[in-house]
């Protein structure tokens, strides 16, 4: 009874936050320097044969009821961060705040608190599903290890099962092979949501569905978030689908921040030479206006041994000897604080030939 | 279905590929399930044909079972005449020597479709002295030039590489040199580049382009995706539950989409334009293949349904030149 009293105080709590004016600005979730090296092993007696720099002192927050994208290619760290939000696995650098709180730290909250309130859905909606549990089953899992009572947990799967779409008289007891893929990623929602939670990380949540369902659980999703007033952290490789759904968005490129913004400044006049190509890579939907050369060549090079300086030097067509000597830090795009890029031919003084000169001399210069 | 095949006057040369009522049925007896449930097309050289559909519509099937590479289980019905041969009429080594001389196949999954134990360079070196006799050491030769010429980079270096030490991108530009190096005719592309990240998937559509224009091959290419459709395609047909529902030239589709499946693709499809309100999805899920509906197969998802539109399936009826769509309302319009 009591734990079950806790999660409906919980509840009340999480609707009643995108009307508590105040807090409106205060970042939910807040990571500092977030740094995740997973270790090759394979040497003379397992030594470490090197290192994989998967997130690489990595920095943002993230606001109450926003949504915030995070866009790379594959291999850029972006699940690696999803992961790391979660605490499914533990950063060797780097602190993850929730309403301030340090996660795990010596005066913060617990994991197990974090995940109260932080929860995930992933891209692979058959694998995240325990095959021998039913969507009914599944949704209540949570609740259940939280101690609420069996018919209760069941209760409340079967409303939130009616929540995201599914009818519980048909699909309650139905088990995950019996579902569509679109149904299953709807359960999984279904899960995440039971225990009221006030974040939602969706790790590629529909790159795996068809278009048509796609849109429906994307509708599904903002629908949901306008209802609950929920916070996403929104990762995905489809840039059309993040600046469809995104308040904010970060740019990520081997394991670093290039580039964070409202989605519609970073679209429209990007900081970065990666988000430009990353933004001209976009197919155009135009069959009279094909893209005629590929906005940047290559592949991503190995997150082992990264380019010195910038990472994306290598493949950047403004690069310069600066480049590989100092590793750019985040600035201001523009005037706006809120719009910033890794870049040196964003930063004054860098040495970059095309960077902004300060003040007196700027117009000359920002023809370049 | 006779609306697809012009009469034989108005092209003296036939076409590289014909296809009549072409159906592939999995299972046997009563119980086997239509995949594919009559499709007929023609293709000419140097063209490029989209099959554009979601999971299950039938478009990997349909291009399977024009070089029949289906399991045994699979019934293929139907005619196909490639460049002069009668398809459904070759024996075993027939359709072996078929396959990777005048037509050949790229997959969506370049790791699975290599073999991880042999290099790169052996493998396209392999097919190359199967199919035309050539020396191992003259095959190589070829091997590299093929390399070269899809712009592998250093690509001497990855003659000795296995497909594991090579990034997605780069396998899938080994597979494109392994699929060409006997020059096919016919290309057959399985969603090439669905598994690749933007910035590689365009390269890769480009290099396809440019390789077709070279090489002057046909290519079918399958897909899911209208914005990549609209990147390669000279001609689209859209299918749905094993049918063609809706074909024309790619700029006729986009611009004025007449069967209801191909609308609401376009409504789910997120595009650079949406960013606010809500998408307009197609409601409901594809049909059963085990439960498919008494008439059109989309009906219980369309918006026009008509009761005339659950009686029988409706025809795929020309209505402009070269447009098509099997859908009973579209003269309404």
């Amino acid at each position: 009874m009591n734990s079950a009293s806790a999660t409906t105080e919980r509840s009340a709590r999480s609707r009643a936050g995108p009307w508590n004016a105040g807090e409106e600005d205060r970042p939910v979730l807040s990571v500092h320097e977030l740094k995740k090296y997973f270790r090759l092993s394979g040497g003379l007696f397992g030594a470490a044969r090197g290192y994989v720099q998967a997130v690489d002192g990595v920095s943002f927050s993230v606001s109450k009821g926003e949504t915030l994208g995070v866009v790379g290619e594959s291999g850029c760290g972006k699940s690696t961060t999803a992961r790391l939000l979660i605490r499914l696995i533990k950063p060797d650098q780097g602190r993850i705040l929730l309403d301030g709180q340090d996660v795990d730290g010596p005066n913060g909250i617990s994991v197990r608190a974090l995940r109260h309130q932080v929860q995930m859905v992933f891209q692979d909606s058959y694998a995240s599903l325990n095959p021998r549990h039913t969507a009914a089953e599944e949704v209540s899992f949570g609740l259940s290890a939280q101690g609420v009572a069996r018919a209760e947990a069941r209760n409340r799967a079967k409303q939130v099962l009616d929540f995201v779409g599914l009818d519980p008289g048909v699909f309650a007891d139905r088990y995950p092979h019996e579902l569509s893929g679109g149904q299953r990623q709807r359960v999984n929602i279904a899960r995440a949501l039971a225990i009221n939670p006030r974040v939602l990380i969706l790790d590629e949540a529909v790159s795996s569905l068809d278009k048509s369902v796609e849109a429906q659980v994307l509708n599904l999703l903002i629908d949901i978030k306008n209802r609950l007033g929920l916070t996403y952290v929104f990762i995905s490789h489809d840039l059309n689908v993040v600046q469809f759904v995104s308040d904010r968005v970060l740019v990520m490129y081997l394991g670093k921040v290039v580039e964070i913004g409202p989605v519609e400044k970073v679209y429209r006049s990007a900081g970065h030479p990666y988000t430009r190509a990353l933004i001209a890579s976009r197919l155009s939907m135009n069959p009279r206006r094909r893209i005629a050369a590929p906005p940047v060549m290559g592949d991503l090079p190995s997150p082992i041994n990264p380019p010195s300086g910038c990472r994306f030097r290598t493949r950047c067509p403004i690069a310069e000897p600066v480049c590989a000597e100092n590793e750019p830090l985040l600035a201001a795009v523009g005037d706006d604080s809120l719009h910033v890029a890794a870049c040196h031919a964003m930063a004054p003084r860098s040495g970059h030939s095309l960077a902004p000169v300060p003040m007196s001399r700027t117009a000359s210069a920002s023809g370049a | 279905m006779t609306a697809d095949r012009p009469g034989p006057a108005d092209r003296p040369a036939p076409p590289l590929l014909e296809v009549w009522e072409l159906s592939v049925r999995f299972g046997f007896g009563v119980s086997a399930l239509g995949a594919v449930n009559g499709v007929d097309f023609r293709l000419e050289l140097g063209e490029t044909l989209c099959l554009l559909g979601e999971s299950g519509s039938g478009k990997t099937v349909t291009m399977r079972a024009l070089i029949r590479l289906l399991p045994p289980t699979a019934q293929i019905t139907g005619r196909i005449v490639l460049d002069g041969i009668d398809v459904m009429a070759l024996d075993d080594d027939g359709i072996q020597a078929l396959r990777g001389t005048k037509v050949s196949m790229i997959f969506q999954d370049p790791l699975t479709a290599l073999d991880p134990v042999f290099t790169i360079g052996s493998q396209i070196a392999e097919t190359i002295v199967c199919h035309t006799g050539l020396s191992y050491s003259a095959a190589r030769a070829r091997a590299l030039e093929f390399l070269e010429m899809v712009q592998i980079p250093s690509a001497r270096r990855r003659l000795d590489a296995y497909p594991h030490e090579l990034s997605g991108g780069l396998r899938q530009l080994a597979m494109i040199a392994l699929a060409l190096s006997c020059r096919p005719k016919l290309l057959l592309a399985d969603e090439p580049t669905t598994a690749l990240d933007a910035t590689v998937q365009i390269q890769i559509l480009l290099l396809l382009r440019e390789l077709q224009r070279e090489l002057g091959m046909a290519t079918i290419f399958v897909t899911h995706d209208l914005s990549v459709a609209c990147e390669i395609a000279d001609r689209v047909a859209v299918m749905y539950a094993g049918r063609f529902v809706e074909t024309g030239t790619i700029a006729e589709v986009i611009d004025s989409p007449r069967h209801p499946h191909t609308i609401g693709l376009f409504g789910s499809t997120v595009h650079a334009g949406t960013h606010d309100g809500l998408l307009t999805p197609i409601p409901g899920a594809p049909p059963d293949p085990s439960d498919m509906p008494p008439g059109c197969a989309f009906a219980p998802r369309c918006p026009r349904v008509a009761p005339a539109c659950n009686e029988r399936i409706p025809e795929l009826t020309e209505f402009a030149p070269g447009r098509q769509a099997r859908c009973p309302r579209i003269t309404e319009s």
